[in-house]
């Protein structure tokens, strides 16, 4: 079976030639800004630092290397404090890379889940089904990277419980997901198997609206806003590192709290 | 064992100022660069002259690479101090009458310099607030990184969005001590070459003196 993580189509080079201008305004901005931010430190240096790919390289190296110290921190039996649903925050709050006006719902009777990787029974799952498996709730805080939070009540079934019922290999490295809205995101096994990590297909006992991820979408308690991709529409277990969306563009992956 | 005439600020010393003098400002510019996304003073932005990182994941990346400089060269620092008992015989005593008698004088603009070797009341007070201030941002800004792994230490410091803003007024203190620290050391530029190289022999001291 073809792997929904492949690419439909290779990226159109038109694209980059149609942009070409604003491209090049972009990386001329990013260079005086870059001359600019530095200041004291340039004057000491004697170089731009943010300009300089190789450093760049080197501070995702170091990103990495946070991953790991992440990854042995996270403790896979700590509970995240829960709240008293009166906290619950309705609506939750929207974040996303656009607009809540730019949000294309997802029509259920075309939805499906689909499977891939590093597990037995890759047979799609409908919503309804879904429905069937057992479902946990928590009251957890939601923090943003950008360091606002809010306490929200998410309902579902746990990952694990997901993984366990279509044969995934429990020992791969991570947990990868595609969405509706072009937002792929992946996670470590570990936190795949936490407890508070779930498929939520609800909000505050309610059907989890249009915009915050209807039919089902990832919410964990130890990771930052941005891990929990919305609209899930693919999910697939592997060893490969899979990235993420702003990951890609510089966030760091673990994103653990 | 026979003392040896060590200088104002030993080798060790002056490699760990200036090691701390790069991290602290790269993470106090990249904190600035994070701040910017969520504002925890209405109206308090810095510009973009002011960030280390072109917007808020550079500037993330240059903090979490940063922090880890900041961190083992500050526990070199405190480390050494107490090994060799610089710490305690530079900061301590502070006498509050001293202190007083300190900052009279420096509002009468009678700054004494005479003798680098003694550090008068208030150096020694803002030398140890910048330390603890220093402390209290590599534990705050775990707490920040890991709230929910160290989930009841941070609701004993009053919960995320408090530990935050003690955060940001670490670095308030931190940048506030930075401003006087080298206006005073361009005023009396002794003080600068000392740190460079070394500065004057201390008389040796014994434990007795």
């Amino acid at each position: 079976m073809r792997s929904p993580f492949r690419p439909s189509k290779p990226p159109d080079p038109d694209i980059l030639d149609n942009h070409r201008d604003r491209i090049r305004l972009l990386q001329r901005r990013g260079i005086i800004r870059g001359g600019l931010s530095l200041g004291a430190l340039a004057l000491l240096t004697g170089c731009d630092v943010t300009s300089d790919p190789s450093i760049d390289k080197g501070l995702r190296q170091i990103s990495k290397w946070n991953d790991r110290v992440q990854a042995a921190l996270f403790d896979p039996n700590h509970l995240a404090p829960t709240y008293p649903a009166s906290m619950i925050l309705r609506p939750p709050k929207f974040n996303a890379y656009y607009d809540i006006t730019e949000v294309k719902p997802v029509a259920v009777a075309d939805w499906k889940l689909e499977l891939a990787g590093l597990v037995t029974d890759k047979r799609p799952w409908t919503l309804e089904r879904l429905m069937t498996l057992p479902s946990s709730s928590m009251v957890i805080k939601h923090i943003c990277v950008e360091g606002w939070d809010y306490i929200g009540g998410w309902s579902g079934p746990t990952l694990r419980s997901f993984l366990e019922r279509v044969g995934a290999d429990l020992h791969a490295k991570y947990v990868a997901f595609k969405t509706a809205d072009d937002y792929p995101s992946s996670i470590d096994m570990a936190t795949a198997l936490h407890p508070q990590t779930l498929l939520a297909t609800q909000y505050a006992g309610q059907k989890l609206a249009d915009p915050f991820g209807f039919p089902v979408r990832l919410r964990m308690s130890t990771k930052l806003g941005y891990k929990n991709p919305k609209w899930i529409t693919a999910i697939e277990v592997t060893n490969q590192f899979p990235g993420g969306y702003w990951e890609n563009l510089g966030e760091n992956w673990f994103a653990g709290i | 064992m026979k003392p040896t005439p060590t200088r104002l600020h030993p080798l060790p010393v002056r490699i760990m100022h200036w090691i701390n003098a790069f991290a602290m400002i790269a993470m106090i510019m990249s904190g600035w660069g994070i701040y910017d996304d969520d504002v925890i003073i209405h109206g308090l932005h810095f510009s973009s002259a002011l960030r280390l990182g072109s917007w808020a994941a550079p500037s993330l990346l240059w903090h979490f690479a940063a922090m880890w400089v900041l961190a083992l060269n500050g526990l070199a620092y405190l480390i050494y101090g107490f090994a060799t008992g610089r710490l305690r015989e530079r900061m301590l005593p502070i006498r509050i009458d001293a202190l007083v008698q300190t900052i009279r004088e420096t509002l009468h603009f009678k700054i004494a310099h005479d003798d680098l070797t003694v550090y008068n009341a208030v150096q020694k007070l803002l030398y140890i607030v910048v330390i603890l201030a220093g402390i209290s941002q590599v534990v705050t800004g775990l707490l920040i990184w890991k709230p929910i792994q160290f989930s009841s230490a941070v609701a004993l410091l009053g919960g995320f969005q408090a530990v935050r803003v003690e955060h940001f007024v670490g670095m308030s203190v931190i940048v506030g001590f930075l401003m006087v620290h080298v206006a005073l050391s361009l005023l009396v530029p002794q003080t600068l070459w000392a740190m460079l190289s070394g500065g004057p022999r201390l008389q040796p001291r014994g434990k007795t003196s």
